[in-house]
């Protein structure tokens, strides 16, 4: 050091009075208390709310909202959860990036503040009110003038919002409301809004609204394609997994297709932690994403062909542990709860000498009985190889004579197999036969042979025995063409068969699954999938997912902490269940609520199905019996509706209200659809009698995140100018009169909509929320009182029905409305078409609900008497709430007059919050009492463990912290303070059936149907080849597979407005490509490309990276086009979102109903909005862009 | 000689629990950096290795010079130079990273999407500069590698490890590092500072700008070789990570602690021997310096500390500590680029990673149970990088913290299967195994956090703030070098300590009743009016 620094080293001490290190490099200064001002004020704040998003996540996590001056100023978590045990992590803090920038949008430039409406709109409206006509006739008249109807209709979109007052606004849309409801019927009013979990009270007003005039509700979870048709399938139920905690008891982990520290980044870390524990975590995904920096093995598998790497698995699974060698635990579990050792029916194949195929399950009636429901009892061989029809099946469920008797109770060890072993030649240990098997692969039908029984006159075989042979597991002296062994590649499902397929070297799936099994055979099932929308989400995600769960099923898995799968994708889970339906269907006033399944509505009203090129049987097995052929998968959404086995909005061309008008409204309405007078919607969607004609969406942002086949929305149902390449000039445009969106923020639904309100954020109401993942609730509280004109949904959802009610008094008054209903699952009509086969004159399910127009407001503020009087019903079990109206009019007061007088008021989001709690078996043990003890009576075991009656959760407890739900039939777990939740457990510890046709779980779905698409068993489906089935030619341009995974920078198309996740990533929509794709195109890092297929164009910047596969590119899900999105060169009008690339296509499968578990309810089952089979065209286009 | 010991509050990040979320750079910014003059500042940031992080290629010390370095006569000294030659140099700094290095901040008109009149097209809100209000293009951000984004061969860690490593998609590794400020027993910045406006607090060690002092040269931006001091160029003074001691002199976790979700983060007290800071700083060899900064720190035990005058509470933190133990104990913390000889106390537990594909098809890492884990040797991410990032370039220490981890997960299935354990060879013994899987699987908050308050010793300190005037260079009096200093103004709020006053102090409730922080036990005093015969 030189002299003269040191001089000034040491002069620094005397800049100001402190303490100078010996060796003068350091200031010390004590007191710094006082030395920082700056810094202590900032942090200093007046009150802390507790508070939570109600975003479309698993998230539920609860946060400290801080407060100073009345000004929202930032916020951090809560860490106050429920233990989760001594000896293992807790859930604190739970939160992520996104949720820590939420306050932001509070005060951001994007916050709705007032009602706005079209210009152009509100000009024709004030205008026709102006000449002297009242709301609904100048409503009618701009509706139905061609010209009006064009002006507003093509300005949507379009910029030119103007603001209005909250009495406009309300007026607008109850004339709106009136005059659809008047003209064209109730079911010509949708509501969407997804998730009632997040936010159940904002959920449930709007629902509640809809419901109660006869609108229809439409659903959500199979719309956006995060339902695992699989579950419904295999399991009987919607979904149901482990909460994360749980992750925590598994020894083995695959994250299959999750990315979970970017969508499940609150319990990432019981990932991470468990590996400390010894956990083995396996990733397999297409790309080096985040969550394979965790694992300790990493397997890169070519996107949509991860069935191939599952079925290969099983092979060496059923080879290893249940023919060559056979563990007992394995052997024990399929036994007991799986639809392995039941009896199988074979067919001869058309036309084809000696050669089966696998038809239905043996039934009692099979064997001659005549006893009740003997049609829905399956059999199995019991341990002396005589027929044994078990407790269990859904035969057992509904009739008298079941009762007691449905349940997993078994007096005798069923025969797995009829394998009679190998008696050293060929053919003499017992009968066999060959049964063809469909590929999918390329090649021709597998033969293979199966042992065989003649039972009742019919051939029969075994599940196991079909399994063994669809997995290609050879048994000495069964016929057929069968692998060699894991190195051969030439026949499914071998290792070295699927290698080519997946990318992923044999030896390493045989590795993987040994460890898999090993570790469930010494740990009773602790292994456990973490399955992700990356494989639930493709066209034939269901077959994706059986193939995954038959691994966890055939090692016992299931119903095992620590075990089985964990399907997160979406949140399907509101917990306190009962309440919520209870509230949000209106059930309290009128049943049934119109519901209507998503992806199917959408389907045919976006006029999708008019871009189906191709024949509905192109898809169907070459085994099949061909019934799809010549068929339009439109026609095939009709005969399910028709069959009533999926509902649908509009039932019929005619007003429902009209035919309420009839004498015997019932008698008339099947006279008329039997003589043909009146017909099905569905058959005829473009008809403008069946449009929809009014859209409300709240919560949700349908037209930037979730519309699939986004130009078609724009195109047909908007009438807006959209970037659709080759329109269907046939179609019509412009369904919709009115487009109605409730948000806090800017996104392309409001700036598509005729109306918008500005809804309060979720840091300013009352609230519940809760999660699949989590076994807690918790409250929504108002740190700041909805600022500006903004209020919560609920009060703006009471302002719109008060209008409505005001309006409709006279004008509409009481009619009768008919309504069409499904057979529903999980109650007597899931038997009423004996082996899945409709009626040739089927007739639907028709109900008369009485709607009292002027009343709809005071029954939405008050708890109606149906509540108590015919009981909460729930999963097979009805709760009656007597004892709890009467609390809840103590609670929250009683309505002193009109249609509601007496009945418990529901006029604040609170005490909505109240009545969901009371009404819910999760937070009132009372009434999961109730269900206990029904179940008992009918399953003949005993729950009395899982009984807690005075367990009961008030909504001051949840505002107070999180707390903990228990045990309820709602659900297939077990909930208490030292269990953690794992579906199933109540099965599988309580001999209680799952609720399918065996009451097992199944590998075997025997529906025609089924059999038409070739997935009777699981099976390897590839990715659809978009490029044949659309008729596309060769093009020498970059044509790479293109996926949407969930963001890191947000939740859906919320946040990735957020300036703080902007300024995190690249500030606006990009696409990650790999190194070589980008060079292929020559683009940089960080260069303009646009994405063009035959649905849409995007354009985004490339974020080229190595951690993407070849061939494959990314567009994170949900970026929609308000942000940075400048005008395309392909159209010269803005870029599309994400989902401008993608469409709907229905995989008929889904459509299913009226047959035990494959029977209809409201996001259980129905079609999905896959989009993951979508290829587009990438190019590098000009950097000069302009907005 | 008797040790001089004083205590630092230290923190460690465990980086192979990091799911780079980025909640915690969320968190503190919206707590302390989202105003004007900082939007480009993040004191908390997550970096996606390999990668160039933020700034760009800050630890590039070839470029910025930041840090120390020992000369020629084994002398420590600021490697930028220093003082006077910062002094000749204080108007034209080239060794500053310009705002297009950390990254130029930008907002959105997307008041446009509200307003837009009706045209032919969507509305669309297109980016805008924060610094000039012009439109942009975005070409870099805060986090602009994230993920492996763009090309991370620039990354100077990556050069410096050279050809071993291959950015192809068949060996891609990657592994996130949050950063926040060192507070170093060493500060370059302290020492950079030509106002005398950094310092360190004695009590805890935490590195602060005098915000009343700052005169803006930005010397410390240079000196601070992490470049986590950040020039506010609305106000002209320099800012940093404040350890968030408002919240840490009361016992809280700082608030990129407390919302890690990863629970990655511990807090707790070190007790090291001043007067061996510059000794050890001075080590010649850079790969001595993480020995030799083990050596500088203090067993809570020694008899010294009882003799050091430190408060009881802040010896039995240190002996809670769970920094301590990751660091001393189980030595898996290492520090962050020890070679800059600022003596850093933020360290880090280095992360596992899968294995390398090409090795994992072969039976390399064993088919049977016993052996489901990797060798350390065939993990994707290398240790040479590691090495570089926290041990200057030594693997040994690298090799062993990970074989560490390895054999507590090995040790751990064993009895989670409930098999008979085996102590695998990795220098711990099975209660060592048990106490570091117990603080880095469960995690609990109270062993994660283990602070002692500033209260209990220093009642003095617990007053209005915003009115120390008491010292040189305080408002109104000239700086060194002429200039106001800017002094903010105190936002008219209470704080804690004026909070916890006015609610035990006689003083304040007498006039003034504050229900906001009545705990709802009783009535609270001064509500109403003193009843006969009571004391007023």
């Amino acid at each position: 050091m030189s002299e003269a620094e040191d001089i000034l080293l040491k002069t620094g001490r005397f800049f100001r009075r402190s303490v100078t290190g010996q060796d003068l490099r350091t200031v010390y200064l004590s007191g710094g208390r006082e030395g920082d001002a700056f810094y202590r004020d900032r942090w200093s704040h007046d009150k802390v709310v507790r508070s939570t998003h109600g975003v479309n996540c698993t998230g539920s996590c609860s946060w400290k909202v801080y407060v100073k001056d009345g000004i929202i100023t930032w916020e951090t978590q809560q860490t106050d959860y429920p233990s989760v045990g001594p000896d293992r992590p807790e859930y604190e803090p739970r939160g992520c990036p996104r949720g820590a920038a939420f306050s932001w949008y509070t005060y951001s430039p994007t916050r709705i503040r007032y009602p706005y409406a079209r210009g152009v709109l509100v000009r024709m409206y004030g205008e026709a009110r102006g000449s002297g006509l009242d709301p609904v006739a100048a409503w009618a008249e701009i509706t139905t003038n061609p010209e009006k109807r064009e002006t507003y209709q093509r300005a949507r979109g379009q910029g030119g919002l103007v603001r209005i007052t909250w009495d406009l606004a309300t007026e607008m849309i109850a004339a709106a409301h009136v005059h659809t409801i008047e003209t064209y019927g109730p079911d010509r009013v949708a509501g969407f809004s997804p998730i009632p979990a997040m936010s159940m009270v904002s959920h449930a007003i709007g629902a509640r609204f809809v419901s109660l005039i006869g609108g229809t509700m439409l659903s959500f979870y199979d719309w956006y394609a995060d339902l695992p048709v699989a579950s419904p399938q295999v399991f009987g139920d919607q979904t149901d997994v482990p909460e994360s905690a749980d992750w925590w008891d598994a020894a083995y982990l695959m994250l299959w297709g999750a990315n979970v520290p970017v969508t499940r980044t609150p319990d990432a870390h019981w990932m991470a932690e468990a590996r400390y524990r010894g956990q083995k975590v396996v990733v397999v995904a297409p790309d080096y994403n985040d969550a394979a920096k965790f694992a300790d093995e990493f397997l890169a598998v070519n996107p949509g062909t991860d069935g191939a790497l599952a079925m290969a698995m099983g092979h060496v699974l059923l080879r290893e542990c249940f023919v060559d060698r056979q563990v007992p635990y394995f052997t024990e579990y399929v036994s007991r709860y799986t639809d392995l050792p039941f009896l199988v029916t074979l067919t001869e194949r058309d036309g084809r000498d000696g050669c089966y195929v696998p038809d239905k399950f043996l039934t009692a009636a099979d064997l001659g009985s005549q006893e009740e429901s003997a049609d829905w009892k399956t059999v199995f061989l019991g341990a002396d190889g005589e027929p044994v029809v078990p407790n269990g099946s859904v035969g057992f469920r509904w009739g008298e004579r079941g009762k007691g008797r449905w349940n997993l109770k078994l007096d005798t060890e069923p025969l797995l197999t009829l394998y009679g072993g190998d008696s050293g030649d060929s053919g003499d240990s017992g009968e066999n036969v060959e049964i063809a098997l469909p590929r999918f692969d390329g090649g021709g039908p597998l033969t293979r042979g199966v042992p065989v029984r003649r039972i009742g006159g019919r051939l029969v075989t075994t599940v196991f025995d079909l399994m063994l042979a669809q997995y290609g597991v050879h048994r000495r002296g069964l016929p057929g063409r069968w692998p060699h062994g894991y190195g051969d590649a030439s026949e499914p499902y071998t290792p070295a068969w699927q290698e080519p397929i997946t990318k992923v070297p044999a030896e390493r799936a045989i590795k993987i699954v040994r460890e898999f099994a090993a570790t469930a055979e010494q740990t009773r099932g602790r292994c456990m999938i973490i399955l992700g929308a990356g494989t639930t989400q493709w066209f034939h995600g269901d077959t994706i997912y059986r193939a995954f769960l038959s691994l966890l099923m055939l090692t016992g898995c299931q119903g095992r902490n620590g075990g089985g799968w964990a399907h997160y994708v979406g949140q399907e889970k509101c917990r306190p269940q009962t309440g919520w339906a209870q509230l949000a269907g209106g059930l309290d006033w009128s049943r049934p609520p119109r519901q209507t399944p998503g992806t199917p509505f959408w389907y045919l009203h976006t006029d999708q199905w008019r871009y189906d090129r191709f024949d509905a049987g192109e898809l169907s097995s070459p085994i099949g019996p061909g019934a799809f052929r010549g068929r339009h998968t439109a026609d095939l959404v009709a005969e399910a509706v028709r069959n009533g086995w999926m509902p649908m909005a509009p039932a019929f061309d005619r007003n429902p209200l009209d035919l309420g008008d009839a004498a015997d409204p019932i008698a008339n309405t099947q006279e008329e659809l039997a003589n043909g007078t009146l017909r099905y919607a569905a058959e005829d969607p473009d008809d403008p009698r069946n449009w929809p004609r009014v859209l409300t969406l709240w919560r949700s942002n349908l037209l930037g995140s979730s519309a699939k086949g986004n130009e078609y929305f724009l195109h047909h149902l908007l009438g807006a100018r959209s970037n659709l390449p080759q329109p269907d000039e046939r179609a019509p445009r412009g369904k919709l009169d009115l487009l109605l969106t409730l948000d806090f923020r800017m996104t392309s639904s409001t700036l598509f909509s005729d109306i918008v309100l500005p809804a309060a954020t979720w840091y300013e109401k009352h609230d519940l929320s809760s999660t699949d993942m989590h076994p807690f609730v918790h409250a929504f509280n108002p740190a700041i009182t909805p600022p500006w004109e903004t209020k919560s949904d609920f009060h703006a959802f009471h302002a719109i029905a008060r209008a409505f009610s005001a309006m409709a008094k006279d004008r509409l008054g009481v009619r009768n409305d008919v309504v069409a209903l499904p057979y529903q699952h999980d109650t007597p009509g899931e038997i009423a078409q004996p082996g899945g086969r409709a009626p040739a004159r089927v007739t639907p399910n028709l109900v008369v609900v009485e709607r009292d127009y002027g009343a709809v407001a005071e029954k939405m503020a008050a708890l109606g008497p149906l509540a108590e009087r015919k009981g909460l019903p729930v999963k097979g079990v009805v709760f009656t709430p007597d004892e709890e109206v009467v609390w809840l009019g103590e609670r929250c007061g009683l309505v002193p007059r009109g249609i509601g007088k007496g009945r418990p008021m529901l006029d604040t989001e609170a005490k909505a919050c109240e009545a969901i709690l009371a009404l819910s078996g999760v937070s009132n043990g009372r009434l999961a009492a109730q269900g206990f003890e029904q179940l008992a009576e009918r399953t003949g075991t005993d729950f009395g463990a899982l009984i807690h009656r005075d367990h009961r959760i008030v909504f001051a407890d949840t505002q107070a912290r999180p707390t903990h739900v228990a045990s309820s039939p709602e659900w297939s777990g077990k909930e208490s303070h030292d269990r953690r939740y794992s579906p199933f457990t109540i099965n599988v510890e309580h001999h209680k059936p799952w609720h399918t046709l065996t009451g097992r779980m199944h590998f075997f779905l025997d529906h025609d149907w089924m059999h038409e698409y070739g997935e009777a068993l699981p099976v390897y489906r590839p990715p659809l080849d978009m490029t044949a089935l659309f008729g596309e030619g060769a093009t020498d341009m970059l044509v790479v597979r293109y996926l949407t995974p969930h963001s890191k920078w947000s939740i859906h198309s919320e946040y990735q407005d957020n300036l703080l996740m902007l300024s995190l990533s690249r500030g606006g929509p990009v696409i990650w490509m790999s190194v070589e794709d980008a060079a292929k195109i020559g683009a940089a890092d960080n260069d303009w490309i646009e994405a063009t297929n035959r649905n849409g164009v995007v354009v985004a910047r490339a974020i080229v990276s190595h951690r993407m596969p070849e061939g494959t590119v990314y567009m994170h899900h949900a970026q929609d086009r308000v942000i940075d999105v400048p005008k395309s060169e392909a159209t010269g009008r803005r870029g599309g979102i994400h989902n401008a690339l993608t469409r709907v296509l229905i995989k008929p499968t889904h459509m299913i109903g009226g047959y035990a578990q494959l029977s209809y309810a409201f996001n259980y089952l129905g079609p999905t909005g896959n989009q993951r089979d979508e290829i587009t065209v990438i190019r590098k286009r000009s950097q000069e862009v302009t907005y | 000689m008797s040790p001089r010991v004083m205590a630092q509050l230290a923190m460690v990040m465990n980086l192979d629990k990091c799911i780079g979320c980025h909640t915690c750079s969320v968190t503190c910014k919206q707590t302390w950096t989202n105003r004007a003059g900082v939007e480009y500042a993040w004191f908390n940031n997550v970096e996606t290795r390999p990668g160039q992080g933020y700034p760009r290629g800050h630890e590039d010390q070839d470029r910025w010079r930041g840090g120390w370095e020992v000369d020629a006569k084994g002398r420590l000294r600021l490697r930028a130079g220093g003082r006077v030659r910062k002094l000749l140099g204080i108007f034209a700094n080239p060794l500053m990273p310009s705002i297009q290095d950390y990254y130029e901040p930008w907002t959105y008109d997307y008041e446009n999407l509200t307003r837009a009149p009706l045209g032919d097209d969507v509305p669309v809100a297109p980016p805008r500069s924060l610094i000039s209000g012009e439109p942009m293009a975005i070409r870099w951000s805060a986090n602009w590698d994230d993920n492996l984004g763009g090309d991370p061969s620039e990354d100077p860690i990556l050069r410096k490890v050279g050809d071993q490593v291959k950015l192809e998609f068949e060996q891609a590794f990657m592994f996130y590092l949050p950063r926040i400020c060192e507070h170093c027993l060493n500060p370059s910045c302290v020492a950079s500072c030509p106002s005398g406006a950094l310092y360190k607090r004695e009590e805890d060690g935490i590195v602060l700008v005098d915000q009343d002092r700052c005169r803006g040269w930005r010397m410390c931006v240079t000196g601070c070789p992490y470049k986590k001091i950040y020039f506010n160029h609305r106000t002209g003074k320099a800012e940093k990570c404040t350890f968030c001691y408002p919240r840490i002199e009361v016992g809280l976790p700082t608030v990129c602690s407390e919302t890690c979700v990863g629970r990655l983060r511990y807090l707790g007290v070190m007790l090291y021997d001043a007067d061996r800071v510059g000794e050890v700083a001075s080590i010649a060899d850079d790969k001595e310096l993480y020995e030799a900064q083990l050596s500088l720190f203090v067993d809570p035990d020694d008899p010294a500390v009882a003799a050091s005058g430190l408060p009881d509470d802040w010896i039995e933190a240190a002996r809670r500590s769970p920094v301590h133990d990751l660091i001393m104990r189980y030595r898996i913390a290492l520090p962050l680029h020890p070679e800059y000889r600022t003596l850093p106390m933020v360290w880090y537990v280095p992360p596992l990673s899968p294995v390398v594909d090409a090795l994992a098809g072969s039976g390399y890492d064993g088919e049977d149970a016993d052996n489901l884990f990797a060798a350390v040797e065939a993990l994707r991410i290398p240790v040479e990088y590691l090495a570089e990032l926290f041990t200057a370039g030594d693997p040994v220490p690298v090799t062993a913290a990970l074989r560490r981890l390895a054999a507590m997960r090995s040790y751990m299935r064993a009895v989670n299967l409930g098999e008979e354990p085996e102590l695998p060879h990795s220098g711990l013994s099975a209660e060592d195994i048990h106490d570091m899987y117990r603080l880095l699987a469960l995690a609990r908050y109270d062993e994660r956090y283990v602070i002692p308050t500033a209260y209990s010793n220093t009642p003095g300190a617990v007053e209005e703030i915003g009115c120390s005037l008491d010292y040189d260079g305080g408002p109104g009096m000239a700086g060194p070098f002429g200039e106001g200093s800017g002094r903010p103004v105190p936002v008219s709020i209470e704080s804690f300590h004026g909070l916890k006053q006015r609610q035990t102090g006689e003083e304040t409730t007498r006039d003034r009743v504050n229900l906001l922080n009545w705990d709802g036990r009783g009535k609270p005093a001064g509500l109403f009016p003193p009843k006969k015969g009571e004391a007023s």
